[in-house]
């Protein structure tokens, strides 16, 4: 060991010496010379894609990452343009973000927040990434929000649905385009008022960690809200793989609907046991029993197979819609890979395309100027209808979409079919709203 | 020197060349060139290398003397990080109050979870370590999320409390006023070095705890430790008890994982819940048996094989391999990436898997036994060298 | 009453996998003395198994069906699979729909033989090296076995039906004079603690009253004179560790229905299935096999809401907190062997 270094110091040497010769007089420059945080000095600018890319969640990270290769594409100028074509948005001209070329750097988050924090350091100290996106779970876009808050660079969150990740945990510097635990109880609770009347009684279990309990307590919330009432909430280990002894004693306890708070493969397994115990062929208080997903994602509802039949949850965007800016994205990733993009997919595909365009209106990468271009944006024409980032918490405010499992699919991506679109105006909140309560987004990092 | 005899003397002036000179010798490449991916010498992985380094050379003085295996000293690690963010959102952001009371929390912990786990030994022991830490960490990410902040890991909010915090204070980690995560830059023509305030105090603690590591190992308690590995009946029946040694060892090694974990948090102020999990257990034992049990260098370079591997083999991409091969005509370049491709980016795993049995299966005294043999197989030519040159002196 | 009947069925039912997976893992470990961080890749591989077969089963020819559109908007592929072509849309269905059964057949074979090939190709030159040695090329091994399958069927779970005979659940209530849907079970989790009862009692009854077994379990007593006697226990011993694997991989695939397969489920289950192992005593198969089940009872009934109310989060810690006590009060578990990996 030590005689391998030794030899490697010794080219070190020789290398350094020739190379403090060619660059005299030596530069030792503290980092705070530059104006903000990885400022992009020559003709190509670095954004960090920071995904899952081993673990549960490796799947959903592969399809984000296709959908930022397309996005940094169509910025480039490359490919049909996708709904570079449909934004509302004008400034994106296809050469670029300022008239720099677009790379990238990937990474690991490996759905833990130690490991997501050791990848977006790394793209940020070495290789100068000037934002950071990405992820596919509610503690990963919070620890790396925090990070980048620190370091002065924006990030720009991937899939997190908890309400803390733009509420008790927000950041000046950090952006969410996907919805969160509120809006899907928003969303749902008219709907399954619709279906299954005013008079029920629901179960719920729930992940035991934070994002489960934002979600439990919006969706009992808005279904206590109507009318409903909540039997009883149990928390069910993230660890756990099979949850029989969670789902045995939901049919003697009186309730006749069952919410599954639960994400990934949690949900794909609570679901798939549900159905096995035949909770859907059972009549409980003279109706039929039901099961709600609140939080659906066609990668998962793949997993749950058959049992996500005729099952309603809430969306943040699906590939069946026939909007312009839906269509057009569908066509061009569809036409690049073969299969249509995932809700995971489209949002951070936005997320790139808004924050690329959030710099050409600034003039700037500085993160306050793109803090400032973000605030109070309203836009159209990325496949969710008129959305608004709020400035005071840094969340978009836009449709979501409520979905029901569908029975006779054509093709295996043909899961879920949207049963409602609920309009931004039912899904916004305060930004005061007690589920949010107790952050403070502080004022923009750039860093240096 | 120093209480050292001459073999360990040279070993820790090694060490401490490595430790100070890695920014220069982590990054061979010049910036900007295609093998630039391959440099490690940016702040937070240099920091990873010695903090891992420094959890390494505390779980070996418990494993590697005494032969007791724990499953759970990841817990001591998650102890100590939870210890400094504590004390940033009570007093303030000097590290000075965190890592001594990382040291001692964890250090009490291991007296507690030691003892009771002490009691048996083997494989059953093991277990009861494990258990002892998947309880932690099964508690730490529910029920204890008041202490923890559960999922999201513990940070520091603007509303807490932080009654040392002086008006012109850093809002990040720092000691005394040396900010641990500002840096300064040296560029030597093509090349560029980092040299972070926070790296190097984790590297005069890495040194100093290398050196406290190799008085242990060389006194007589570490004697006494290593026989209760080769025979514990013996020592037994020669009227001691061995227990009392073992425990001091469990707790040793679990201040240093403390003190680790206190360093993650004094270079990052979160503590994630993860840090506790059985996986990460498993990764410092096999950063210890990967680096070579019982040997005093070998759980460092273990802890800098895996932490290259997951934080550089995990960021290479198709672009990147395209970019290398974009030498090669079209389809070879394709088929060459083709090939590659599943072991890099998100197939990182995999090759980390595949070394692990290459090592163990090809050098059964770890990595530090590669070292020697290399070592071995160039004094024997030099030897050759020596003797053919001879004549001409 | 009805909950604690309730949480007893599941807890049987939990045990039962819990029994098998620890009962493989124990025939190595506990007995050959290897300590197998490549067992929960066993159990993966087998409730893979039973996905290869469904998709052998499903492999298709497609034909375009001009009156829909895929969502790209061009003529839809309709897919047909080869065996409902071959054998008629009825039978075909039915064929596909008994994957999981059919695979049993189809996995002992393969498993025996991922279990030859590990132990001759790679654990042989390990029974004389130190634990650490072990652990650290089976870890390296379950890695590779799982990356393996990731590469090839991704990372999501892959739903897995039981046949449709199954679907559904029985209601025993009913029988015991309850009201009906106070205690229901699904039918192919009784499918499957019978399953494992079956072959946890082949296994002992292998090893019981066959002339292979005394030698094994000689062997297992004292390897050296067993040796000496001019017994050629190295083969035996590599069968066993066929047999482990296949018991291992069958236990995965009747698993597939009941949580769909996913390439880190070893994982998932390895750290378990060590502490049922150990609780149940090292080197000793009725040990394991009752420390399963008593995992299991105890695991379902933390889980019921009177005692979750009473102490919060106990559900997530029952396994570990047994196991200590079970520890403490008992040196080697359950039934341990004196001697057995105490070093």
């Amino acid at each position: 060991m030590s005689k391998t270094t030794m030899t490697r110091r010794g080219v070190l040497k020789t290398g350094a010496v020739a190379g403090a010769g060619v660059a005299l007089p030596t530069i030792f420059t503290a980092s705070s010379a530059a104006a903000y945080t990885n400022e992009p000095t020559g003709s190509s600018v670095t954004l960090g894609f920071n995904v899952p890319q081993t673990g549960p969640y490796a799947d959903e990270g592969a399809d984000e990452l296709r959908a930022y290769e397309l996005a940094v594409e169509h910025l480039n100028g490359g490919g049909d343009g996708g709904m570079m074509n449909t934004f509302s948005s004008k400034a994106l001209s296809g050469n670029g973000i300022l008239g720099k070329k677009v790379e990238f750097v990937t990474g690991d988050t490996q759905t833990k927040s130690d490991a997501a924090r050791a990848s977006a350091k790394s793209m940020i100290e070495k290789d100068g990434a000037v934002m950071i996106t990405g992820g596919s779970s509610s503690g990963v876009a919070i620890a790396v929000q925090g990070l980048c808050q620190e370091a002065g660079v924006i990030f720009m969150a991937g899939l997190t649905h908890s309400n803390d990740t733009t509420g008790k945990d927000k950041k000046a510097n950090g952006f969410r385009h996907f919805f969160n635990g509120y809006m899907s109880g928003a969303a749902l609770a008219p709907v399954l008022k619709n279906l299954y009347g005013t008079d029920r009684n629901a179960y719920h279990l729930t992940a035991d960690y934070t994002w489960g309990w934002t979600q439990e307590e919006s969706i009992a919330a808005a279904t206590e809200a109507m009318g409903w009432k909540t039997v009883n909430k149990v928390r069910t280990p993230l660890a756990a793989t099979d949850f029989s002894s969670y789902i045995a004693p939901v049919l003697n306890s009186g309730a006749d609907v069952l919410v599954l708070n639960h994400y990934g493969g949690n949900m794909v397994n609570s679901l798939t046991n549900a159905v096995q115990f035949g909770l859907r062929d059972k009549v409980v208080n003279g109706k039929n029993f039901e099961i709600v997903v609140p939080l659906y994602s066609r990668l998962m509802a793949k997993g749950a197979g058959e049992n996500v039949k005729g099952i309603h949850g809430s969306t943040n965007w699906h590939w069946s819609l026939q909007d312009d800016a839906s269509k057009a994205f569908v066509k061009s990733f569809g036409t690049k890979y073969g299969f249509p993009p995932s809700q995971a997919a489209h949002t951070v595909y936005c997320q790139t395309l808004l924050y690329a365009d959030a710099c050409e209106r600034a003039g700037t990468f500085n993160p306050c100027g793109v803090v400032e271009a973000l605030e109070g944006f309203e836009f159209d024409g990325l496949g969710n209808g008129p959305t608004l980032y709020r400035a005071e918490d840094h969340q978009c405010f836009k449709d979501v979409l409520v979905v029901r499992g569908k029975e006779n699919p054509t093709s295996e991506f043909d899961l879920l079919e949207v049963v409602e679109v609920t309009p931004a105006a039912q899904v916004t909140y305060a930004p005061d709203h007690p589920m949010f309560a107790g952050g403070n987004l502080g004022t923009c990092n750039p860093g240096a | 020197m120093l209480g050292l005899n001459k073999k360990d003397t040279s070993l820790m002036i090694v060490v401490a060349i490595l430790a100070l000179f890695a920014p220069f010798i982590l990054n061979p490449f010049p910036e900007g060139s295609a093998m630039a991916q391959f440099n490690a010498g940016y702040p937070d992985l240099m920091q990873r290398f010695v903090i891992f380094g420094i959890f390494a050379i505390g779980f070996n003085i418990l494993f590697g003397l005494t032969g007791y295996l724990s499953f759970g000293h990841a817990a001591f690690l998650g102890i100590g990080s939870y210890s400094v963010v504590w004390m940033y959102k009570l007093l303030d952001y000097n590290v000075i109050w965190g890592l001594p009371l990382a040291i001692i929390t964890s250090g009490l912990f291991a007296l507690l979870i030691g003892y009771v786990s002490l009691r048996r030994s083997g494989i059953y022991f093991s277990i009861l370590t494990l258990a002892f830490a998947q309880m932690s960490f099964n508690l730490a990410y529910s029920v204890l999320t008041p202490i923890t902040n559960g999922e999201t890991g513990l940070q520091v909010y603007t509303d807490d409390a932080q009654v040392l915090l002086g008006a012109n204070e850093a809002t990040s980690p720092h000691l005394f006023g040396i900010v641990m995560n500002s840096s300064a830059k040296l560029d030597l023509g093509p090349w560029s070095f980092t040299f972070n305030n926070g790296y190097y105090f984790c590297a005069i603690i890495l040194l100093l705890v290398f050196y406290l590591a190799i008085r242990i190992f060389r006194s007589p308690f570490g004697m006494m430790l290593r026989a209760i590995k080769s025979n514990q009946t013996r020592l037994n029946y020669t009227g001691l008890n061995p227990r009392p040694y073992a425990l001091a060892a469990f707790v040793i090694s679990g201040m240093y994982a403390g003190l680790a974990g206190g360093l993650m948090a004094a270079m990052d102020p979160l503590a994630g819940a993860e840090r506790m999990q059985w996986t990460a257990s498993g990764e410092v034992v096999l950063m210890t048996i990967l680096g070579g049990t019982g040997t005093l260098i070998g759980p460092v370079l273990g802890a800098g094989f895996i932490k290259y591997f997951e934080n550089i083999f995990s960021k290479i991409n198709d672009n990147i391999l395209h970019q290398w091969f974009a030498f090669l005509p079209d389809g070879l370049e394709d088929f060459v990436v083709f090939i590659i491709h599943p072991f890099i980016g998100k197939g990182w795993h995999l090759t980390l898997g595949i070394l692990f049995m290459l090592v163990v299966i090809f050098l059964p005294g770890g990595l530090v036994e590669g070292g020697q043999r290399i070592k071995r197989a160039l004094s024997r030519k030099k030897d050759a060298d020596a003797a053919k040159t001879e004549p001409a002196e | 009453m009805d909950a604690i009947i309730l949480q007893i069925l599941n807890g049987l039912d939990k045990g039962s996998a819990y029994a098998l997976i620890a009962l493989g893992l124990t025939l190595i470990f506990g007995t050959l003395g290897v300590v197998n961080f490549a067992h929960g890749a066993l159990f993966m591989i087998g409730a893979f198994c039973a996905v290869t077969l469904s998709k052998i089963l499903n492999l298709s020819f497609e034909t375009i069906d001009p009156t829909k559109t895929d969502f790209l908007g061009n003529p839809l592929k309709v897919k047909t699979p080869y065996v409902m072509e071959w054998f008629g849309p009825e039978t075909g269905a039915a064929i596909i729909d008994w994957a999981v059964p059919l695979a049993i057949l189809f996995s002992i074979p393969i498993m025996i033989a991922v279990g030859f090939i590990m132990e001759r190709g790679l654990i042989k030159h390990f029974y004389k090296r130190a634990h650490a040695d072990q652990i650290l090329v089976t870890f390296g091994l379950a890695i590779v076995l799982q990356e393996v399958v990731k590469y090839f069927f991704g990372a999501n779970p892959i739903p897995t039906g039981a046949p449709d005979a199954f679907k559904g659940s029985f209601d025993f209530g009913v029988l015991l004079g309850y009201d009906p849907n106070v205690i229901i079970y699904p039918y192919w989790r009784m499918v499957y603690f019978f399953f494992a009862a079956l072959v946890i009692g082949g296994v002992f009854a292998f090893l019981q009253f066959t002339t292979f077994g005394m030698v094994v379990r000689a062997g297992m007593a004292d390897r050296e004179t067993v040796g000496l006697l001019g017994i050629n226990i190295d083969k035996r011993f590599t069968i066993m560790f066929g047999i482990a694997a296949a018991v291992a991989g069958i236990a995965g695939v009747m698993y597939a229905p009941i949580n769909s397969p996913n390439y880190h489920m070893g994982m998932d289950f390895l750290v378990l299935s060590f502490v049922v192992v150990v609780v149940g005593g090292m080197g000793s198969l009725p040990g394991a096999v009752l420390a399963g089940f008593l995992l299991g009872i105890l695991e379902s009934f933390a889980s019921m809401n009177q005692i979750k109310s009473l102490i919060p989060g106990i559900d997530q810690i029952i396994i570990y907190v047994v196991a200590i006590i079970i520890l403490l009060t008992r040196p080697r578990g359950l039934m341990g062997r004196k001697g057995v990996m105490e070093e």
